[in-house]
């Protein structure tokens, strides 16, 4: 979590820091930058002001109750980590959703895709100054949004995914709406493209703004929408298709894919963002069109359900690509009514470090768009602090390591007796 | 002896019409941007409201502050601002300090607010408002050179017409409108000019995308960090009658017609011309403070004194060099 780089002197640079509270921040986390003027010399940051051990709390509940919880990780992505941690039990217990399920849950994680999306461009400008779009932008949002609540239910947690399968179906009724609501996203695309890619003071503040190269997000590990745009073509959909998509063909976007020049900068993520919208809109349709008729879940009867998955026993793991990246969920079922472990890897705990190559040597102004950039979404990030007798510690390598071992030494113990 | 008691009484008439139009067009600026924005916006009399709130709260003065200079500078901000309108022509009427300092103390008057305001902010002894500061100082050094530029062509324009008068006084240049004086290539500088002093305005009140010195999403308000109540509160009116006494000054070189010199309206003469100048007042605020915010985002500090010393600095001096082209053509 704490990660320091230095190139400057101590001499004519000061501290600055940005958070836990800040107008750019939405989420809380600390950045500690020393600053030569307007130079970025030193970048240090600090997170977990907002652990709420939902980890924890998971393996107090069963499978079922926890995709309550899971949906509650982050407020954005709500499809993805119920999706993640819903294959994770499948492919524990080798239940196999029925292929409509696996459509209506494609289009919903599209659907949040293209929500999410929207709500980054407009924070983006944000950042930059620019309020004039992000009004324009969220007004655009509000119409993914009704259509999600048109299909779910729900505006925000929608509350759709099932271990097997989905919770609602999408009636044929209902298709001439999503698609014309689809529609109307291609030509805002398009608008919002206009701006943000082609204004002149947006392109003077976003090009060669926070790059990342290509050799950097690879041994930084970076994943989703940072990667791509770095060239690194990267995307569960396309590397190991699941649901829907390994019905649809689905090509990671990277600048280059677009026929564009790869940079690495803030200017190409947002281009690679925007062009995922595109895709988003083109799988939803495609969805539309090829959905086959049939069951929406593998087991509609929820205790019978319970009762299967009481009886599991071993080790599974679910990756969905989520709107940010890669998101992992791991499970261990020990054939018990709750689970024995659970570990969620959103995907901002995989793009922090790509912050530091990005953030040295920019200027003060360029920090709140070099953050957002990645899209942090810090709520389900934040794991490790201690406090203790109300002191903060940080816990480090060694000392982590050391945590777990002695943690591994009692599962063995629990598990021989 | 009634002269003087007529420049005494006129300073509360300016500094209330000051204050309350400031914070009225305010408002409207608000109003508007938010609805070029496709938002509601606040209501027209919000910071009124605002004003009124800031006032009855609790002025924080920070810790490490210099306490008498972190105090002193929102006065100072206040009544500098309140200073330049009594030398500027304003609502129809000549300037009520007429004959007691001319174009150059109003230039001057002018740097005395973002002055205040970056001293205050250094004495708060907060990071975000020390940054503020500096970039508010390199924003006023960026931007005062195409305002000298085209407030000497203005100057000079007017002398060569007109050797015999003192072409720095603000009474003179505003019963002269410069238009007058101008062959078509010199009139094409003055417009260039013009554009130019637009320019230059959203820099002087800090104003997207030129508000780096405040940017609230990178330092938290920069400037004003510390700033809290009643101080606060005297910030906030001396940016809202600074920006009518930079619009004014605007007007008068630029745009001094009065309706009453084309029309007869005998009595009602000064109504009309103040309502008039209203008007002139809106264009101008639209045009350089509500308009170019929309429409941009806010620019890096570097990317202020490249926009200034280049870019502006080069449309005025092209100005100033048709103007002198005009002049020599004509003498």
């Amino acid at each position: 979590m704490k990660k320091i780089a230095d190139t400057g002197n101590e001499q004519n640079s000061f501290t600055f820091c940005v958070g836990p509270v800040h107008p750019a921040l939405k989420e809380p986390l600390q950045f500690t930058f020393k600053i030569e003027g307007e130079r970025v010399k030193k970048v240090d940051f600090m997170l977990s002001h907002v652990h709420r051990g939902i980890e924890w709390m998971g393996t107090r509940r069963n499978p079922i109750q926890i995709i309550y919880l899971a949906e509650r990780i982050c407020g954005i992505c709500n499809i993805s980590h119920p999706f993640a941690f819903c294959r994770a039990v499948e492919s524990v217990a080798g239940i196999e959703v029925p292929p409509r399920a696996e459509y209506i849950r494609t289009i919903n994680a599209e659907l949040e895709r293209i929500h999410s999306h929207l709500l980054w461009a407009g924070i983006a400008a944000h950042e930059l100054g620019f309020d004039s779009v992000l009004h324009y932008i969220l007004k655009a949002r509000e119409r993914v949004l009704d259509i999600i609540e048109y299909i779910t239910g729900n505006r925000i947690t929608k509350g759709i995914m099932m271990i097997g399968g989905v919770r609602r179906d999408i009636s044929k009724k209902q298709y001439r709406k999503i698609i014309e609501a689809m529609e109307y996203y291609k030509k805002q695309v398009k608008k919002i493209s206009d701006i943000l890619l082609k204004d002149h003071v947006v392109k003077a503040r976003t090009i060669n703004t926070g790059i990342l190269s290509k050799a950097d997000a690879i041994k930084l590990c970076a994943v989703g929408p940072t990667a791509r745009a770095s060239g690194v073509k990267r995307d569960v959909r396309q590397d190991e298709p699941y649901a829907a998509y390994k019905y649809l063909d689905v090509e990671a976007i990277t600048p280059a894919t677009i026929g564009k020049e790869t940079r690495g900068d803030v200017y190409d993520r947002t281009l690679v963002r925007l062009a995922e919208i595109r895709q988003s809109v083109n799988i939803i349709v495609e969805c539309l069109k090829s959905m086959p008729e049939g069951k929406i879940a593998y087991e509609d009867k929820i205790p019978k359900l319970l009762a299967e998955l009481k009886s599991v026993e071993g080790e599974g793991i679910g990756r969905h690509e989520a709107p940010r990246g890669e998101v992992l969920h791991y499970i261990k079922l020990i054939g018990n009514e709750t689970l024995f472990s659970w570990k969620v890897r959103a995907p901002t705990y995989a793009n922090l470090l790509s912050w530091v190559p990005m953030l040295l040597g920019a200027q003060i102004a360029d920090i709140p768009i070099i953050a957002a950039s990645t899209d942090p979404c810090l709520s389900c990030t934040n794991r490790a602090v201690i406090t203790k007798h109300g002191k903060h510690v940080v816990i480090d390598h060694e000392a982590l390591h050391e945590l777990s071992v002695k943690k591994t030494l009692a599962l063995r113990k629990v598990k021989h007796d | 002896m009634i002269e003087i008691v007529y420049k005494i009484g006129m300073v509360p008439v300016i500094a209330v019409l000051g204050i309350v139009l400031g914070l009225l067009y305010n408002g409207i600026d608000r109003k508007l941007a938010a609805r070029m924005q496709s938002r509601v916006g606040p209501p027209i009399i919000q910071p009124f409201i605002d004003i009124k709130k800031l006032l009855m709260k609790e002025s924080i003065v920070p810790r490490h502050a210099i306490k008498w200079l972190f105090n002193l500078m929102p006065v100072l901000a206040l009544s500098a601002s309140l200073l330049t309108l009594l030398y500027i022509p304003f609502c129809g009427i000549g300037p009520a300090f007429e004959g007691y300092g001319d174009l150059v103390l109003v230039l001057y008057l002018l740097v005395l607010p973002p002055l205040a305001i970056t001293l205050g902010a250094f004495a708060s002894g907060s990071h975000y408002a020390t940054i503020g500061a500096q970039r508010e100082m390199v924003t006023m050094i960026s931007y005062e050179l195409p305002l000298a530029i085209a407030i000497v062509s203005v100057a000079w324009l007017l002398s060569m017409a007109n050797p015999s008068l003192p072409v720095f006084s603000l009474s003179v240049i505003s019963n002269n409108p410069i238009w007058n004086f101008t062959t078509p290539l010199s009139f094409l500088g003055l417009l260039i000019i013009f554009i130019a002093l637009l320019l230059v305005i959203p820099g002087e009140l800090g104003k997207t995308p030129f508000d780096v010195a405040e940017a609230e999403t990178e330092i938290a308000e920069g400037v004003f960090a510390e700033y809290s109540g009643r101080n606060l509160a005297l910030f906030y009116l001396a940016n809202a009658v600074r920006t009518i006494a930079i619009a004014s000054l605007i007007i008068a070189i630029f745009l001094p017609w009065n309706l009453s010199t084309f029309f007869n309206f005998s009595y009602l003469s000064l109504l009309f011309d103040a309502l008039f100048f209203l008007i002139k007042l809106f264009v101008i605020i639209f045009i350089s403070s509500v308009f170019i915010r929309v429409i941009v985002p806010r620019l890096r500090i570097t990317q202020v004194v490249s926009t200034y010393w280049f870019y502006t600095t080069l449309i005025a001096l092209l100005g100033m060099l048709l103007i002198w082209i005009g002049c020599c053509l004509k003498g």
